[in-house]
């Protein structure tokens, strides 16, 4: 399934100079962040959940997922040079699945790796919090890409839409509309994440068993649906 | 050898009919798909590469579908129309990629990489080639697993006439060797000086096919017209009409211009100015009024 060929093309067009700094901004920004916050308040359990829960899940992991998600295949389809690919005696659901996990290793280490860190600098993994956050953020990255592989595989508006869900979406209805918790990536990986911390600091909307199931059934359900749709995908003309 | 088969293939965008029930055989050899702009040579190309399904109709090479069937690529070489190409790569990089999404090594893109003769810049970067080089490379990476069938869109936009003769030479090769090579071009000139047999396809239709004698006799065995102003059309008429080049006149009042048709284009086009000069009548517009590419194609479709 996994094509090594497929891999390096999707990893040096997701870490081009641009893509990169781009990916980088948001961990950088929490890190600084982490560093202002436990300069100024100390070292305080329920501040690392705030910033971790607040900003690293509900916006800065949705967001790398948008970017790695789509940029896995987006631009390759938009410019057209996925024909590359696709004039292959190559399964098609073997390029998407070799591009999902290169999208969930780009994410997982663009979102988790920084959430570990800020988590160690807010109060040093104090109940846990810094290793629950991070479970999360690896947890959340694979249903993030698979999403959003799915999405940049049929639509040319991929990043916008993706914005809008992790924004919109994950960050504001989540928190506000009861029935849109449920249906949320972020609310699926904070019940992983709540197993991991115990207490009352680390919260979910959802029972652990809801979120594993639906985790796995979008996963599987979008990648499946994307090697689908990949299969059929009219390579339009130059307009 | 291979031979693609197209049978009754159409194809519509919303009610934007593209191709328009084409039946056409390509065998081995170079042949030339010949269409103005917008003509469907590209949605073709695109259905004969299994890239866009048929609307109805099938595509085959060798009795089996090219749509939905990836193996059929171990045959097919593509140099698509469009530019990009994973420009980040330097060109060796490109072609050892598509070389091993076919599962072969750096040898064959090495192989591939001096049949086009880009051996000398394949450590520099995509994004900095030429247009010519960038049809070479696409070439490359067409030619990497030894594909029996060719298929070129526009291959020729962009190239000056070095590297223009250097890829008919190479085009010219494969055909002799027994591929089949099919190319697209609006450009009459390009495609008589390499293909063996043409297609011409004009606003979807298959509006030809032969050889270049053939297509060439269906463009000139037939009067060119022009539209003529001078300083005296009467006098004018009167001194063209007696020349046996001169099919007809036609004085349109309302343009205030002559409507001449030539039979015989050479003769026409040195008598004209020289007419003029011993009547001593002025020549304000000269245009062939259907000398673009369209109304040739139109003339053939009407053929
Ligand atoms: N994806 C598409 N959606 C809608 N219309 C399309 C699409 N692709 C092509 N067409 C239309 O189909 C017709 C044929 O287009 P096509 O690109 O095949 O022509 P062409 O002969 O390749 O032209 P050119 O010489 O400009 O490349 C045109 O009218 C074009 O606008
Ligand atoms: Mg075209």
């Amino acid at each position: 399934m996994y094509d090594p060929t497929v891999a390096r093309l999707t990893y040096r067009a997701l870490l081009g100079r641009r893509r990169a700094l781009i990916l980088g901004a948001l961990p950088l920004l929490l890190i600084v962040l982490s560093v202002a916050v436990r300069a100024l308040t100390g070292a305080d359990d329920q501040t690392a959940a705030d910033v971790l829960g607040g900003f690293a899940i509900a916006t800065m992991v949705p967001i790398i997922g948008v970017i790695a998600g789509t940029g896995a295949i987006g631009p390759e389809i938009d410019d057209g040079s996925v024909v590359y690919l696709l004039s292959k005696p190559l399964k098609r659901p073997a390029i998407i699945f070799t591009k999902l996990i290169v999208a969930i290793a780009v994410t997982m280490v663009f979102s988790a790796v920084p959430t570990l860190i800020a988590g160690l600098i807010l109060n040093g993994n104090g109940q846990q919090i810094a290793v629950a956050y991070t479970v999360a953020a690896l947890v959340s990255s694979i249903a993030y890409s698979a999403l959003f592989l799915l999405l940049g595989t049929v639509s040319r508006h991929a990043v916008v839409f993706g914005l809008v869900y992790a924004l919109v979406w994950e960050a504001l209805f989540g928190s506000l509309v009861p029935g849109a918790r449920t249906l949320s990536v972020q609310q699926w990986s904070l019940a992983v994440a709540h197993k991991i911390a115990g207490g009352d600091l680390v919260t979910s909307q959802v029972s652990l068993t809801t979120a594993t199931v639906l985790l796995v059934v979008v996963t599987v359900l979008a990648t499946w649906y994307a090697g689908q749709k990949l299969r059929t995908l009219k390579l339009a003309g130059e307009e | 050898m291979s031979t693609l088969t197209i049978d009754h293939v159409s194809r519509w965008f919303g009610n934007v009919v593209a191709v328009n029930d084409i039946t056409m055989t390509i065998g081995p050899g170079v042949t030339g798909l010949l269409g103005p702009n917008g003509a469907g040579k590209s949605t073709l190309i695109n259905m004969m590469g299994g890239f866009l399904a048929p609307s109805t109709g099938t595509v085959t090479l060798d009795g089996q579908p090219v749509w939905r069937n990836e193996k059929i690529y171990q045959h097919i070489g593509i140099v698509p129309e469009r530019e990009a190409m994973y420009d980040f790569l330097t060109g060796r990089e490109f072609v050892v990629a598509n070389a091993e999404l076919h599962g072969l090594g750096a040898k064959a893109a090495q192989k591939a990489l001096a049949t086009v003769e880009m051996e000398y810049a394949q450590d520099r970067r995509i994004a900095t080639y030429s247009k010519g080089m960038r049809q070479r490379v696409k070439m490359a990476s067409a030619l990497v697993h030894d594909p029996s069938l060719l298929l070129l869109d526009e291959p020729f936009n962009g190239m000056d006439p070095r590297q223009r003769m250097q890829l008919m030479e190479l085009l010219r090769t494969m055909g002799d060797e027994g591929r089949t090579v099919l190319f697209s071009s609006h450009i009459l000139e390009e495609v008589e000086q390499l293909a063996r047999h043409i297609e011409v396809v004009v606003a979807g239709r298959h509006a030809a096919s032969g050889d270049f004698r053939k297509i060439r006799r269906l463009m000139t065995d037939r009067p060119h017209r022009y539209l003529v102003r001078s300083s005296d059309d009467r006098a004018l008429a009167a001194a063209l009409i007696a020349d046996p080049s001169t099919a007809g006149i036609e004085v349109d009042m309302t343009e205030g211009a002559l409507r001449i048709q030539a039979v015989d284009f050479g003769r026409f086009t040195a008598l004209l100015p020289k007419v003029a000069r011993d009547h001593g009548i002025r020549l304000l517009t000269v245009s062939p009024s259907d000398e673009s590419l369209e109304s040739v194609f139109s003339y053939l479709v009407a053929a």
